[in-house]
């Protein structure tokens, strides 16, 4: 079982907000899940890990590509933002 | 004639003969939509305005000759998947008013054929969940029994094609997305190899696994839309060049690997979980296969048993990575907080339902410090296992032939507060992601439930990568037998 300090801890990892009550569902959730992955402590380990899985395809030449067309469309997304810029709070 | 009834293959005929237009088909479709959707919950929204402009635009192509299979056929597109103009919303909170700012690649490749779009369809909130219960915005119902899912996270997708609302749908696949639902809902649903199609566009839940894939009522429309949609792209490194051969194998000398650990024990040491009736059908299926002079041979998939957990450490890191970008920033939901990190806590905390938060917890889990090495890179080494076993099993056979799922389509609510029984039900699919292999999910009969209802039970075909041909044209001979 963990404990709800470790839930809080991986919530502030993930940048996540977790009131009381899913904290608490959070716990019980996670115990049962990651108790049963411990199911792979008893697999043997492969002679040799392969690539990630890539079956054959190519990364592109490292060249900057002008995505004006939808500039306006990515900035509008924004839910904050003045003119061309999109604002961002202070952090220091 | 029930123009909403129509596959692909016919709507074409009847187009080319002029029995019908595209706009006639589109109305067809919108106003079965219209008259089933309060009902079943397929649809999120219903993009009606670019349908039927799309149909338009179909006629003219149709009239001046030169047209494909696709042009002026509706369609329906899982609400992962952007098309340009419409939103997008991953059946998620936090991107309720998101406007897709271009198309997703395949959707550029189904605009050029002609292809009309009727609406966007519900999923599970970022493709997370094998029952449609995740969904933001309500489950989608299944149409062959209202008090049952459609199954995950291709939920409507599925579930549309199953009720005359589309010809046809794209789905996406991560860990049994498409052949889950396609399997609970009696339709035909295929997940590409790993790189067959582009991923450009799809919202991205775990990068090395997901795939875009049809969903139809036969076989021989997968093989239409899968041609369209594959190969190459210059904005999905991990795409390749496709080819779509047609093969000549069939049932005839087939070999046939059916994986021992996925059966029932010769014991009686039942696999847990496994309906006996489900198991029935299935093995009705192989020995019709064999009737027809396929081998059929015992294999053994000696990491099956890791399969599920690594599945779950590997989806759900990967899918915490891709979830950061919902911060509040640049797009989505942004709640108003006083410094920053306030503004990622409360944007997250609030826009997120309670499963991708959970997976997000597991997946940072598993990625954190002082557990790295016992989760997430003990998933890596036996995702290698399980790819290996399927190397050495594809020495030996064709296709390999197994369930989709343990159980039909469960009862909505059955266990939505069970999160690990309900990862249980992807036992079957999450293998073919991790290994990058294709998959298909063919109807291969019926299961009589108690209260009398009859609900479809899906074969997976399984092939090596690339061999998408062999499965579609086994898949087809097997369809006409099934």
């Amino acid at each position: 079982m963990i404990s709800k300090d470790e839930v809080k801890h991986i919530a502030k990892l993930a940048r996540l907000e977790l009131t009381e009550k899913e904290i608490g569902k959070m716990q019980k959730d996670l115990s049962a899940i990651l108790d049963y992955f411990n199911l792979l402590k008893k697999s043997p380990s492969p002679a040799k890990i392969l690539s990630q899985q890539n079956l054959g395809g190519q990364a592109r030449e490292d060249k900057v590509v002008s995505s004006h067309d939808i500039r306006d469309e990515l900035i509008a997304a924004a839910p904050d933002k003045k003119d061309d810029y999109i604002k961002v709070k202070a952090i220091l | 004639m029930d123009l909403a009834s129509l596959t692909i293959k016919q709507a074409h005929e009847g187009l080319k003969k002029k029995e019908f237009s595209s706009v006639d088909l589109t109305k067809a479709y919108l106003s079965q939509i219209k008259k089933s959707d309060k009902d079943l919950n397929a649809f999120l929204f219903v993009t009606e305005k670019l349908a039927m402009a799309q149909a338009e635009e179909a006629d003219k192509k149709i009239t001046s000759g030169k047209f494909g299979e696709l042009t002026g056929v509706p369609c329906a597109i899982k609400d992962a998947i952007l098309v340009e103009g419409q939103k997008c919303t991953s059946a998620s909170k936090i991107l309720e008013n998101y406007t897709a700012p271009y198309d997703a690649t395949v959707i550029k490749k189904l605009k050029a054929e002609g292809a009309v779009i009727l609406g966007k369809t519900n999923l599970d909130e970022f493709a997370m969940g094998g029952s449609g219960e995740n969904s933001a915005y309500g489950a989608t119902k299944n149409p062959h029994d209202k008090t049952r899912v459609a199954g995950g996270s291709s939920s409507g997708s599925a579930a549309a094609v199953a009720a005359n609302q589309a010809c046809y749908s794209l789905g996406s696949d991560t860990g049994g997305s498409i052949r889950l639902p396609s399997s609970f809902c009696g339709v035909v649903g295929l997940k590409p190899t790993y790189g067959a199609v582009s991923r450009y566009g799809l919202i991205a839940f775990g990068s090395s696994l997901d795939q875009i894939g049809p969903i139809a009522k036969n076989v021989e429309d997968i093989k239409i839309v899968f041609k369209v949609i594959s190969g190459r792209d210059k904005m999905d490194a991990t795409s390749v060049d496709y080819n779509f051969k047609d093969s000549e194998t069939g049932l005839k000398g087939l070999k046939i690997g059916v994986p021992k650990e996925y059966f029932a024990m010769p014991a009686g040491r039942q696999v847990k979980g496994i309906e006996p009736e489900v198991e029935k059908i299935i093995r009705n299926a192989i020995k019709k296969s064999e009737d027809a002079g396929a081998e059929i041979e015992e294999i053994s998939l000696p990491s099956s048993e890791y399969a599920l957990a690594c599945y779950y450490i590997i989806a759900t890191s990967e899918a915490s990575a891709n979830l950061a970008r919902f911060d509040g920033i640049r797009y989505g939901l942004s709640e108003p907080a006083k410094n920053l990190l306030d503004v990622y806590l409360k944007s997250k905390g609030h826009g997120f339902g309670a499963e991708v938060k959970r997976r997000i917890m597991i997946g940072t889990y598993s990625l954190s410090s002082g557990y790295y090495d016992a989760y997430y890179k003990k998933a890596q080494e036996v995702r290698q296992l399980i790819k290996n076993d399927f190397a050495k099993a594809f020495e030996k056979v064709d296709l390999i032939f197994c369930p989709v799922s343990p159980v039909p389509a469960i009862k909505i609510g059955e266990r939505i507060n069970d999160p690990l029984s309900m990862y249980l039900m992807d036992i079957y699919t999450v293998s073919v992601n991790l290994a990058g292999l294709p998959g298909l999910s063919l109807p291969a009969g019926r299961q009589v439930c108690q209260d009398g209802t009859n609900l479809p039970v899906g074969l997976q075909i399984i092939g090596n990568h690339f061999e998408e041909n062999k499965i579609l044209a086994v898949a087809e001979e097997l369809e006409k037998m099934l």
